[in-house]
């Protein structure tokens, strides 16, 4: 990769794991180098030592390697050619197709002016109604699903990216198993999405620390389509919770104080950068956005981790997976998923009667979950539990369950047949005015 | 001027060897590949300063050279700044080109141009001291006084005044001659360094008058006042950010400052985008009108975060020297000790509990501390009412910032994920949470004379009602519902009413969003005619049934326009109910 007017060192002073120094002047922070044709980059500078944090470990350099600085930060070539094409976390094809021509653009970009945003206002539907109906996603939001690794969620993205009526769908991959990376590939290319479709893999079978590069590999892309050809992009990252054990292996090969759960002190700082690219744009500026869905696999459904924490602060709410014993199926748990836009759509972009049908439905399920914890116990139930416990039963099936497929009305409509059916009107605690039309 | 060079780099911490004097806290720019970059000295050691960059510092080499300024952070004052959003370094981020902020740019906070309608208070031949109100301008039917300078000393006698008329911010409108003879040209333009509290006033007593917030859960259970102090903790996703909204939308302030500091960007937007079409429920004019935003989100320079929230209390103070109620909303402070983490960490300092810098406790109490009401110099009044949300990692409130803020804040609003589970909001935990200004005579008293004297020993009563519920809800999860008397149920239900009733508040709803204090009063009358009643049942079911029906009819009460037809006809529903 060496060109004649550049310096070579070829003086390691310190090798670890993750990292090499090296005396060198003019160096610029942030700053590629190649040291015998890895990637790296500068991640300090103290006098003339300068600190390399090599992407794909330092397996294998001697002391003699030959360094070179390429005077640029990572960067990624922009075209409209990138549709269609799968790429490793340095950007070049794996698909053994050409590169691309284009504009180089540096990733990890600078931050959108807050006052040039357009608060979100687009539904983004996915028929699934423990979306669309409990927790309705927005264009220009950022929410990641929490699940245990054996949920499936990959799944479950997969279909929302293909329902959602979107121009352009780029996939991050970190950590992802081969099996997955293969599930993805044969699930978009199945549905005929391949033209749709950007891909930023890094498996298993990759360097872990490479996987830093991936999200905003895939964020640069997406601001390209979104900032440049104003169209609406979809942005699936997973897993987060592998790209942020990366982080931790870097900080703590750095010597950084760990903070909560040996996570380095900025991970609320590294995953908001990420997170905060989902935009919507103004018509003035094109009416573009960048939409994020992510996966943050938890352990045990435990979300005190500092990873799942620090993504719930960040992200616009999230969605959970959970098994349903009553009905053998998996579906979006009412209680703690959330999106935090729903507002701006539910009863706006949707029928008048969608928040308050929603919260309803939703106090109900949590009547029948209390009147479940009592029937473990060995009391007595009432009527009433019996009834709540019953339209638990039938709401999780009809609704909650991932293989729903209806759009929202539909949904309200069998919501209103649900407590019709098991409840009196003074039990839903509904505004008087939809009950005055629905309660039929 | 002294001049450094770079000689070190660690993400946003960088190192500087320099000629000269420096300060602590002092203000440098770094140039680099022709941007500059705004940083701050953070810790000296001989000759090499290390500062901190509020900008990235990508590509930063080597041998850059620095330039310092002789002052610490520091935010211009004057008209001018109502309806703006600023960054957290008071630029003016609508005066940015393009769609993505550039690092160095750095934006004029106020209008040079615009002119304003100056109207003397004082006439030559007066003495004046410090912050004394020279004249005055109207900004967006604000009276906003023009002070003498903040850091005069001692007295100083006018010596000559601008006629009414109008001018510039940086006109000249007065002279002043201070005790050793020196002329003091006075344009509207103030500065003052953010990290240091304003102490232009005569007294700062206990606070006393109720501000009204227009959310019954704290203006009837927990009420916050002028230049009281608050915060908000609670795990994501249980309400904070609802809450925090409605107060700034409805509490009855003349400012209302937002610092939105590391948190999400569409959560600014969805500021500016609704207040300019919202109504001042006080005052009927628009919003937007007297709000200020600070936005310092989570994706903009993580330096930056720290010198947000002091801003935004450096404007707050500014306006409350002029007699304004001026209420300051911060979210979240938690974003901004992390931010204080980061840097102690690459500065290698041994670190506190949970890797936080000692001295926390410390900078969280003073920030705190900067709140008040105040009696000026001149007998006028003014106050910073101060709420901070708090983002305790993993819900837990046992953390370091949750608990040093619990030690300084008199408000404590808890947010629990058990209520936002079951969608109880405000989520705001009714036995926890707690206002101390409850306990004030002086509060007492003030409530006494604007709305009654039974209003405290009611609201008391109602929290006494809370708890015994809970006790017995608890004693029904154990024993089953037969296995307690009747009469638990029905002490129970009292309490499910309480809570259902003025508790919990449709922040979506246009009519249940707020709620005036009259009509907070008939609620607080209601829901104590409805507990203080005697009931007798057969059974636990029959008690159920009642209170459900009850608790329907009252929250269709809530929902309607107060004073309606409907109003007074669920009303009416609920007493027939009761007498019945």
């Amino acid at each position: 990769m060496a060109t004649a007017f550049q310096k070579v060192y070829t003086k390691i002073s310190q090798i670890t794991k993750a990292t090499c120094s090296l005396k060198a002047t003019g160096v610029g922070y942030d700053e590629l180098a190649t040291i015998n044709g890895k990637l790296a980059q500068v991640v300090k500078i103290a006098g003339e030592d300068v600190t390399l944090q090599v992407f794909e470990g330092t397996g294998g350099i001697p002391t003699n390697a030959e360094v070179v600085f390429l005077g640029k930060s990572p960067s990624l070539k922009v075209g409209e050619q990138l549709a269609g094409r799968f790429f490793n976390a340095y950007g070049d094809p794996i698909d053994g197709g050409p590169a691309i021509e284009g504009k180089e653009v540096e990733i990890g970009g600078p931050s959108v002016n807050p006052v040039r945003r357009k608060q979100p206002s687009e539904l983004i539907a996915t028929g699934i109604a423990g979306i669309d109906l409990n927790n309705t996603l927005v264009s220009g939001q950022k929410i990641p699903f929490f699940a245990d690794p054996d949920q499936p969620f990959n799944e479950v993205m997969a279909m929302v990216a293909l329902r959602a009526k979107v121009d352009k769908i780029i996939l991050g991959g970190m950590g992802m198993t081969n099996d997955d990376y293969y599930f993805f590939r044969n699930t978009f290319s199945n549905a005929g999405a391949q033209d749709r479709i950007i891909c930023f893999m890094n498996t298993t079978e990759d360097p872990a620390v490479e996987r830093l590069l991936i999200p905003d590999m895939a964020l640069t892309a997406a601001e390209y389509f979104a900032v440049e050809k104003h169209e609406q992009v979809l942005v699936l990252l997973t897993d987060m919770s592998s790209y942020a054990d990366s982080l931790s292996i870097v900080s703590n090969r750095m010597d950084q104080i760990p903070s909560k759960d040996s996570m380095p002190g900025s991970l609320y700082s590294d995953l908001a950068k990420i997170y905060e690219k989902a935009v919507q744009f103004p018509e003035e500026a094109g009416g573009g956005s960048i939409t994020i869905i992510a996966v943050t696999t938890l352990s045990g459904g435990d979300i005190t981790h500092a990873v799942p924490d620090n993504t719930g602060y960040i992200t616009e709410g999230q969605l959970y997976l959970r098994m349903n014993s009553d009905i053998g199926k998996v579906i979006i748990d009412p209680f703690r998923s959330l999106s935090r836009l729903k507002q701006l759509v539910s009863g706006k972009k949707t029928r008048k009667d969608h928040s308050q049908v929603m919260n309803a439905a939703i106090r109900l399920y949590s009547d029948a979950a209390n009147a479940k914890t009592k029937l473990e116990n060995g009391f007595d139930l009432t009527d009433y539990d019996n009834r709540c416990l019953d339209f638990a039963k039938e709401y999780a099936d009809k609704l909650l369950a991932i293989d729903v497929n209806l759009d929202t009305t539909e949904m309200l409509d069998v919501t209103w047949g649900l407590f019709i059916k098991y409840f009196k009107i003074e039990e839903v605690n509904i505004k008087k005015e939809f009950t005055d039309i629905y309660w039929k | 001027m002294t001049k450094g060079t770079v000689s070190g780099v660690i993400a946003n911490m960088v190192t500087l060897k320099v000629d000269g004097p420096v300060s602590q806290g002092e203000i440098c720019y770094i140039e680099t590949g022709g941007d500059r970059l705004m940083s701050e000295v953070i810790k000296v050691v001989g000759e090499a300063v290390n500062v901190q960059v509020f900008e990235s510092t990508r590509g930063l080499k080597v041998g850059a050279p620095a330039e310092f300024t002789g002052h610490m952070l520091e935010v211009q004052l004057a008209p001018g700044m109502l309806s703006k959003n600023f960054d957290g370094l008071q630029n003016d981020l609508d005066k940015m080109d393009g769609v993505f902020l550039k690092r160095g740019c750095y934006t004029d906070p106020l209008d040079r141009e615009r002119l304003w309608d100056f109207k003397p208070i004082v006439k030559v031949g007066d003495e004046v001291i410090n912050s004394a109100w020279l004249g005055e301008v109207e900004e967006n039917h604000q009276p906003l006084k023009i002070m003498a300078p903040f850091q005069l000393e001692g007295t100083a006698k006018v010596k000559s005044i601008v006629p009414a008329g109008q001018y510039k911010v940086d006109d000249t409108i007065a002279v002043l001659t201070d005790e050793k003879g020196n002329d003091i040209n006075v344009t509207m333009v103030q500065h003052w360094p953010v990290k240091f509290a304003m102490t232009n006033y005569k007294q700062k007593p206990r606070p006393f008058k109720l501000l009204e917030t227009g959310v019954r859960t704290i203006d009837t259970f927990n009420p916050i006042t002028e230049g009281g102090t608050g915060f908000i903790p609670g795990p994501f996703g249980t309400g904070k950010t609802v809450l925090q909204h409605a107060i700034s939308k409805q509490a009855e302030a003349d400012i209302v400052i937002i610092a939105a500091c590391g948190e999400r960007a569409n959560e600014v937007v969805e500021i500016f985008s609704e207040f300019p079409e919202l109504v001042d429920p006080h005052t009927g004019r628009m919003l937007m009108e007297r709000t200020i935003i600070i936005a310092n989100t989570s994706n903009m320079p993580v330096a930056a975060r720290e010198a947000s929230v002091y801003t935004a209390m450096t404007m707050a103070e500014y306006y409350r020297s002029m007699g304004l109620r001026v209420l300051l909303m911060a979210d979240s402070t938690s974003r901004w000790a992390q931010a204080l983490r980061e840097m102690s960490n690459r500065m290698e300092e041994l670190p506190g509990p949970d890797a936080f810098p000692m001295d926390l406790p410390a900078l969280i109490a003073n920030f705190y501390g900067r709140a008040g009401y105040v009696y000026l110099n001149n007998g006028e009044v003014g106050s910073v009412t101060f709420i901070g949300t708090v983002s305790p990692a993993g819900g837990n409130l046992k953390e370091p910032v949750t608990e040093n803020t619990k030690k300084v804040a008199r408000c404590f609003y808890g947010l629990e994920q058990d209520r936002a589970d079951k969608k109880r909001y405000p989520a705001v935990n009714p036995i926890d949470s707690y206002s101390k200004y409850l306990e004030y005579p002086e509060f007492a008293e003030y409530i006494s004379n604007k709305i009654n004297d039974k209003w405290i020993p009611k609201v008391l009563a109602l929290k006494t009602r809370m708890q015994r519920g809970k006790e017995i809800a608890e004693q029904i999860n154990i024993l089953g519902d037969d296995g307690v008397p009747v009469d638990y149920h029905v002490t129970f239900w009292k309490s499910e009413i309480i809570d259902f009733v003025i508790l919990q508040q449709d922040a979506f709803d246009d009519v249940d969003a707020v709620t005036s204090l009259e009509r907070q009063e008939e609620i607080l009358n209601l829901v104590t005619d409805i507990c203080d009643h005697d009931y007798s049942f057969d059974n636990f079911l029959d008690v159920v049934d009642y209170f459900k029906k009850m608790i329907n009819l009252c929250k269709q009460m809530n929902y309607s326009e107060y004073k309606s037809e409907q109003y007074y006809d669920f009303k009416q529903q609920v007493m027939d109910m009761v007498n019945a």
